[in-house]
């Protein structure tokens, strides 16, 4: 009776836990080499919400981003510890593979990196590789995913042009359709905005508004307007100094709903952070 | 009285003699290499000039200076140069995607790879040529005087340099396309495919004719082969006997006739023609494919 009731209790939990909660992250320490970059990062991302990531440079924010769907695989010597569980899987599991992981959480990067290929071949390329070939529906997908990136009306005359000569806001954007085209359902944006204009800021800004109930969104950025502006939580990371190898570790300090954080903050480095006495 | 700030640029004596040194030293250092060059040239296109015409390409080399021409080395040299190429660009460049894109830096293995690339490409071709004796002429393979061995010889001289410019070319393909392309779920090998090679494809082709076209050029490797210097007839197959420009050019400077020596001078621009040709393709492919990124 008891752990009939038992399981009944933790499978409840657990629906609950995967209804809401799309990413844990507990007790995760990312090393490069023997140095550690971030330790004890412990956070939920929830679904349909925007989180952002700040804090100061170096505080290890991008390093975290990059642990959730494995790009920190790429960089040769780096090492994770603890686990990134995407609904209650282990990313870093025997069950995940990198691939996969990567097209259900996607990522747009800090400079817009679009490929010397058209606009069109450029949002087909997510979709081409992971099976997609009738042209028809490719054409489907191409349309859906820039309407869906705000893109649409400013390129569908020239789908066939190269994608390296429309502007940095515009590049960005089709780097977000490029995304989109292969529906994640998390999408890891890495200070997306840091090369770009106020202007094509705001648009940036506004699309993560639009999207954000379809994709759940984790932001890094330097810009804590932004962050005030566009998200629902908030995780502040800072650097502690080690005082025996004057080696900086990343650190969250606290992870809170984004209101919480920017006006009554539990923690008080936090509060100077926001305040404007450091960083 | 404040002395207004001069913008003239302070000119000692001993300064403005350096300066003057430094740009004689440079305009001799170019004036030796041109002028060297254009002397060879214009001594051959003059000593070769009564035989540079359509004959010396359509004849065949003869005992008679008069009758004597190289169509069979032209033929042996594109025989043998195409076929070092078919050989030596699939291996060198899958060498070089391996070593750039998969290969972990710190496996030993990796390591002694790369370190034995790198020597490799300075290895005297003459060596490769004793190699080539023992192991493919005669010995294991026994392939005899044939342009499949002159081909897979000279393939071994080569490869070191298509490795490294390729490897050179894959380098050039900025991060940002990768990361994007993993990103997006796709595999390693469907990176490489889709973003790196495309990307790297120019850079690719003109390094390797280059270094290719160095083939052409090389004899002593081919005269440890056995290569003949008087053939009559092209190469039919890969198991032809065969003879190549240079060496044919060789063997007319040595003849004893003195008839011989304008056909050598005219070979010679032949050689060089084709080589230039060479070259000019790759420039040409280079404009042609360039990106901007």
């Amino acid at each position: 009776m008891e752990t009939q009731d038992l399981e009944q209790n933790s499978t409840e939990q657990e629906t609950k836990i995967s209804d809401n909660v799309v990413l844990t992250a507990t007790d995760l320490a990312v090393f490069y080499g023997d140095f550690r970059a971030v330790r004890d990062v412990n956070l939920e991302i929830r679904r349909g919400e925007i989180t952002a990531f700040i804090g100061p440079s170096g505080c290890g924010k991008s390093t975290v981003l990059r642990c959730f769907n494995r790009m920190n695989d790429l960089i040769a010597g780096a090492r994770v510890e603890g686990s990134v569980k995407y609904h209650g899987i282990d990313l870093y599991g025997d069950q995940a593979d990198a691939g996969e992981v990567r097209r259900r959480i996607g990522m747009v990067f800090q400079r817009p990196n679009p490929f010397p290929k058209s606009i069109y071949d450029n949002v087909a390329y997510g979709p081409r590789v992971n099976g997609v070939r009738k042209k028809s529906e490719l054409d489907a997908i191409v349309e859906k995913s820039l309407v869906g990136a705000a893109l649409w009306d400013e390129v569908k005359d020239r789908l066939d042009a190269s994608a390296m000569g429309i502007s940095g806001g515009q590049q960005q954007r089709l780097c977000i359709a490029r995304s989109i085209a292969i529906e994640p359902e998390i999408l890891l944006m890495d200070e997306p905005c840091s090369a770009l204009d106020p202007i094509a800021t705001a648009r940036i800004e506004d699309l993560m508004q639009e999207i954000k109930q379809q994709y759940t969104i984790v932001i890094v950025t330097h810009n804590m307007q932004q962050a005030g502006r566009v998200s629902d939580s908030t995780g502040f990371f800072t650097t502690e100094v080690n005082s025996e190898s004057d080696r900086r570790t990343g650190v969250l300090v606290e992870f809170n709903s984004t209101q919480k954080i920017f006006s009554r903050p539990d923690d008080s480095r936090t509060e100077a952070y926001i305040t404007g006495r450091f960083g | 009285m404040t002395s207004l700030p001069s913008l003239r640029a302070e000119k000692t004596p001993s300064r403005s003699a350096k300066d003057l040194v430094f740009r004689i030293f440079m305009f001799a250092g170019i004036g030796i290499a041109l002028g060297s060059l254009a002397t060879l040239l214009a001594n051959v296109i003059i000593e070769g000039a009564p035989r540079l015409n359509l004959d010396l390409v359509t004849s065949m080399p003869s005992a008679r200076p008069r009758r004597a021409g190289i169509q069979s080395a032209i033929f042996g040299s594109l025989w043998v140069v195409l076929t070092t190429a078919a050989i030596s660009l699939p291996t060198g460049i899958g060498a070089a995607i391996y070593l750039e894109e998969f290969a972990r830096r710190d496996r030993w293995y990796n390591r002694l790879i790369e370190l034995n690339v790198q020597n490799l490409a300075a290895v005297p071709s003459v060596v490769f040529g004793i190699l080539g004796l023992a192991f493919i002429k005669r010995g294991p393979l026994g392939l005899g005087s044939t342009v499949i061995t002159a081909s897979l010889v000279l393939s071994m001289l080569v490869l070191p340099t298509v490795v490294i410019v390729s490897r050179e070319a894959i380098r050039a393909v900025p991060d940002s396309f990768r990361q994007g392309s993993l990103a997006l779920g796709a595999t390693k090998w469907e990176t490489v495919r889709h973003q790196v090679l495309p990307n790297a494809f120019p850079g690719i082709l003109t390094g390797t004719i280059l270094s290719v076209s160095r083939a052409l050029g090389e004899s002593a490797p081919l005269l440890m082969l056995g290569a003949l210097t008087f053939i009559t007839f092209n190469p039919t197959g890969l198991d032809s006997q065969y003879t190549v420009l240079p060496i044919q050019i060789f063997s007319y400077i040595s003849s004893a006739k003195q008839e011989f020596r304008p056909l050598a001078a005219a070979s010679i621009v032949v050689l060089l023609a084709v080589l230039l040709a060479l070259n000019a393709v790759a420039i040409f492919l280079r404009n042609k494919y360039q990106k901007r990124w």
